[in-house]
């Protein structure tokens, strides 16, 4: 059978490659938003883990909630993101500097 | 002996991590896009190895049916010349990917032992009438009623926000206002004068 | 009874006050003769109240003392300061002293101001000095007594600058200011510490309490490890005050200068009154200065050491106001001897008679000032007898009470102290007493070398201004008879009621420093005293400084030339008046500037705006220039920031 901490290592193996994404990615404010996602999913991967080991549905309904959350997120980011993009006409990330010290 | 549970966890995660890997290695916006879908669809899958049906469907519908359709739709909104994204990788792509691996390492490291089979043995299976959706809402609906209700409202402040962004305006477009036509008068519109003929005599 | 005298010190006090306001704001409306009128009157008023206070007191016998508490000014939880008056033996003494001093050099400056433009501001600063002068010696607690103390230097810092376009004088009044300030300094100290150990300002509480604190033997440690009498600390600190105001040693620098001021503020501050406030105060508070040895030692050396070397210094001073402010120098150091060897009575008694001949001998010098067409040096004077007989015979009426000639005023004041501080059993006290001894010698010397050189010897003045000799104007001798009238009777009349107890309720004694009980035990009346003087060695002395003054400027003037030749490096020590002043100019006032210049380019300039303000400001702008590159607008730095911080949380938890 599979132990928890299997779904746990690859809950975890998602969430390193989604910040790993942030990092390495540097032309393109879309991929930053599409990693957000990937560390989401990654969480909400433990929730149900945790929540089916653990016999406990709570874990679910959070899950349920994050949804919805990252859903909204991720609405208000894009429409951000449109409107730099028209703004700035440039999705570089390293172009998007403009808060410099 | 592999059990197919084995075989199927096994299977569903490497291609979720292989699909997460592509997300964010490949240069084009359109088809790192496509492989977050695939990932979810792999993330699906495991879901359902963890007998949350429900939650596994819903990822499928609402996340990727919904949010990683409305992705596309702004990466194709967005009139980016995919020429213009020839992505190279940061300079500092070592330590990112370093830092991924200490924290990645650090997880396993702690998280193997305590919940290990012996630790934490797996539960036993559902009976066969067991009904994922009928549990979650008989919680929703009752305990969390409150957080259901407060999740909606965060929708809709996230689409009036989202609209509130983007929206500028309605664009130039001739339309008929039947209000003010209706209150037209002759006077307005008309004017009769008196001329004298002009013109060949007959 | 006590309503009346109340009422009665308020007219002392005030008159002097209102006639100095009218004349001060009103000067030019009432005019010079409406100045000098007014506050003639106000200080005739507050003298005539005085002696009516004194009959209530001595003949009436009202008892004493009498403590009136006028005004509360204000109130900090148990602390009152008030005004108030103490009227006793002593303080009416005092009153009479200042009223009457202040009152005849009043008359005579009507005279000697005559015609200077400064007329009515002049006797309006005179009258307000009286009034601080009142309040200073009325005073019923330290904090009115530190209200007049500080009015009185404020006072003669006006007067002695009154002709303020002369550089010297604006020179000297500084000096008086800042070497009073000085003493003032050491006073207030005195002040905080009689209210920390005895919590209250008012005399009576003070003097009541102070034989149970001495009793307890409290000691303070100012600095740790050295533990000191309170007792010791408050006196010294007190009379750290008085020798900023009486001149003593080394505090003394400002007096000679103080005579840049116009000849009558010279003998009613610097030599009646003003100088006198530290005497007064010592004498005040005898119950404090009883239970300490220390402070009265050091009073008695400190008084004894001005005495002597002051006395030497006058002797090689060649202007006419110079010798009589080292005469009072010196008769300061007396008085304040006769204090130290707890002969209160005898340091006032000598305050009183020291007060007439002194204002005696300096309203003479301004007499002869003026008749010389305000020339000072008495190199240039000389057989001013024949021109001025008035002058000469008040003057050598007061060069003669000076010296201590057996039946003038001075003899029996001088003679007290000096065989007071002969029985006296401090540990000082034997060499005080050659000392004291040696300075009578020396002040014969000086009074009668000036008397000599001014009214004998040969006319040396040019001859316009012989020409134009002549007795000086009513005004000016009508004070000068009125005065030499005391200095010969004051003395023989007062000295049977001194010894009858007169100041029994005011001064406080020690039994074990009880010279007074002695000397009483010797006296034998006024008559038997001064027949007895005859043959004590003070007069033997004084003779002999009278002889060796006849001999060297009388008889031989070459003598004199010889004896400064033959005493050449003394000579210049005193005529350098031994350095105290290039000392104060160098290392006093130097090191303040010094110390000014520090403050403002290395404590003002560097430290505070330089390291404190600007560094500050500096040291933001260098590190927020290196900080400022932590905000580099990219959103995946701060998300690497924010994940490195979890990891190495997370890393530092795990592994704890």
């Amino acid at each position: 059978m599979i132990p928890l901490s299997a779904y746990l290592i690859l809950s975890a193996i998602l969430f390193a490659i989604g910040v790993a994404g942030i990092y390495i990615n540097r032309k393109n404010v879309i991929i930053l938003l599409m990693c957000i996602e990937l560390i989401l999913l990654a969480v909400n991967t433990n929730f149900v883990a945790f929540s089916h080991f653990l016999q406990n549905h709570i874990g679910e309904v959070f899950v349920f909630f994050i949804l919805t959350v990252a859903a909204a997120e991720a609405a208000i980011g894009l429409a951000i993101l449109v409107a730099v993009f028209r703004n700035r006409r440039t999705i570089d990330v390293e172009e998007l500097d403009l808060l410099k010290g | 002996m592999i059990t197919i549970q084995q075989l199927v966890f096994y299977f569903f995660a490497t291609l979720a991590v292989i699909g997460s890997s592509m997300v964010i290695i490949s240069k084009n916006s359109v088809r790192a896009v496509l492989y977050l879908v695939f990932t979810f669809f792999c993330m699906a899958g495991i879901w359902l190895l963890l007998q949350s049906e429900f939650l596994a469907i819903v990822l499928v519908l609402v996340y990727v049916g919904a949010v990683m359709v409305l992705f596309l739709f702004v990466v194709m909104m967005l009139d980016i010349e995919i020429g213009k994204l020839i992505y190279s990788f940061a300079k500092r792509w070592p330590i990112g990917l370093l830092v991924a691996a200490v924290m990645l390492g650090l997880t396993v490291w702690t998280l193997s032992a305590p919940y290990s089979t012996n630790a934490l043995p797996n539960p036993p299976p559902f009976p066969a009438d067991y009904s994922h959706v009928k549990v979650l809402g008989a919680l929703l609906y009752t305990d969390y009623l409150f957080a259901f209700e407060v999740a909606g409202v965060i929708l809709l402040v996230a689409m009036i926000a989202a609209i509130g962004i983007t929206f500028r305006g309605p664009r130039d477009i001739k339309t008929q206002k039947p209000s003010l036509q209706v209150q037209v008068r002759k006077e307005d519109r008309l004017k009769i004068v008196k001329m004298l003929p002009e013109g060949d005599k007959p | 009874m006590q309503s009346s005298v109340l009422s009665e010190c308020l007219i002392v006090v005030l008159a002097p006050l209102i006639a100095s306001l009218s004349a001060g704001f009103f000067g030019r409306w009432i005019g010079r003769k409406g100045a000098h009128w007014v506050t003639i009157v106000g200080v005739g008023v507050s003298f005539f109240v005085s002696v009516l206070i004194a009959k209530q007191i001595f003949w009436d016998k009202l008892p004493t003392p009498i403590d009136m508490t006028v005004y509360t000014w204000a109130q900090i939880n148990t602390l009152h300061f008030q005004v108030g008056f103490l009227i006793d033996p002593l303080t009416v003494l005092m009153m009479m002293v200042v009223s009457f001093i202040s009152w005849m050099v009043h008359i005579y400056t009507v005279g000697y101001m005559h015609d200077d433009p400064g007329y009515q501001r002049f006797f309006s600063y005179i009258s307000l000095f009286t009034f601080s002068m009142l309040m200073l010696v009325m005073a019923n607690n330290f904090l009115q007594l530190f209200f007049g103390w500080e009015a009185v230097g404020l006072m003669s810092y006006l007067l002695i600058g009154f002709w303020y376009q002369r550089e010297s004088a604006i020179f000297a009044n500084l000096k008086a200011f800042i070497a009073n300030r000085v003493g003032d300094f050491g006073f207030l100290l005195g002040i905080a510490a009689v209210l920390w150990v005895f919590g209250s300002l008012d005399y009576a509480t003070v003097f009541a309490a102070a034989p149970t604190i001495a009793a307890k033997q409290s000691m303070i440690e100012i600095f740790a490890g050295y533990p000191w009498s309170v007792f010791s600390v408050i006196c010294i600190l007190l009379f750290v005050g008085a020798m900023g105001k009486s001149a003593q040693m080394p505090l003394h620098v400002w007096l000679p200068d103080s005579m840049e001021g116009p000849t009558p503020i010279s003998a009613l501050i610097h030599a009646a009154t003003m100088v006198t406030a530290g005497v007064f105060m010592v004498a005040r508070m005898s119950p404090l200065f009883e239970y300490s040895d220390t402070a009265l030692n050091i009073v008695l050396i400190i008084g004894t050491a001005t005495c002597f070397f002051m006395g030497l210094v006058g002797v090689v001073q060649n202007d006419i106001k110079r010798v009589v402010a080292y005469s009072t120098l010196s008769q300061l150091g007396y008085m304040m001897a006769a204090l130290g060897v707890s002969a209160y009575m005898a340091g006032i008694f000598h305050l009183m008679t020291h007060a007439f001949f002194k204002a005696l001998l300096f309203l003479g010098a301004g007499s002869v000032i003026i008749a010389m067409h305000h020339e000072q040096d008495i190199r240039n004077m000389g057989g001013l007898k024949k021109y001025m007989p008035i002058t000469y015979v008040t003057m050598l009426i007061g060069s003669l009470a000076l010296i201590g000639f057996p039946f003038f005023s001075g003899f029996y004041s001088k003679d007290m102290i000096i065989e007071a501080v002969h029985l006296s059993n401090l540990p000082s006290a034997p060499i005080a007493y050659w000392v004291v001894l040696g300075s009578v010698f020396v002040t014969a010397l000086y009074s009668f070398r000036m008397f000599f050189l001014v009214f004998h010897t040969q006319e040396r003045m040019d001859s316009h201004t012989r020409e134009h000799l002549h007795e000086s104007p009513a005004v000016v001798w009508v004070p000068l008879v009125i005065l030499a009238v005391p200095s010969v009777i004051v003395g023989m009349w007062f000295i049977g009621p001194m010894f009858e107890g007169f100041f029994a309720k005011s001064i406080f004694v020690l039994p074990e420093h009880a010279v007074n009980a002695q000397l009483k035990a010797e006296y034998h009346g006024a008559m038997a005293m001064a027949w007895h003087g005859f043959q004590s060695m003070p007069f033997k002395l004084g003779l002999a400084g009278i002889v060796v003054a006849w001999l060297c400027y009388i008889q031989a003037p070459s003598l004199a030339r010889f004896f400064r030749k033959l005493f050449a490096p003394v000579y210049a020590i005193l005529i350098h008046k031994y350095g105290f002043d290039e000392f104060n100019q160098v290392v006093v006032a130097g090191g303040t500037r010094v110390m000014g210049w520090l403050c403002w380019r290395v404590g003002d300039g560097a430290l505070i705006d330089g390291l404190a303000v600007n560094g500050t400001a500096r040291t933001i702008g260098l590190s927020s220039k290196i900080l400022r590159h932590l905000q580099s607008g990219y959103v995946y730095h701060y998300a690497f920031a924010m994940i490195t911080g979890t990891i190495a949380l997370l890393i530092w938890l795990t592994v704890r």
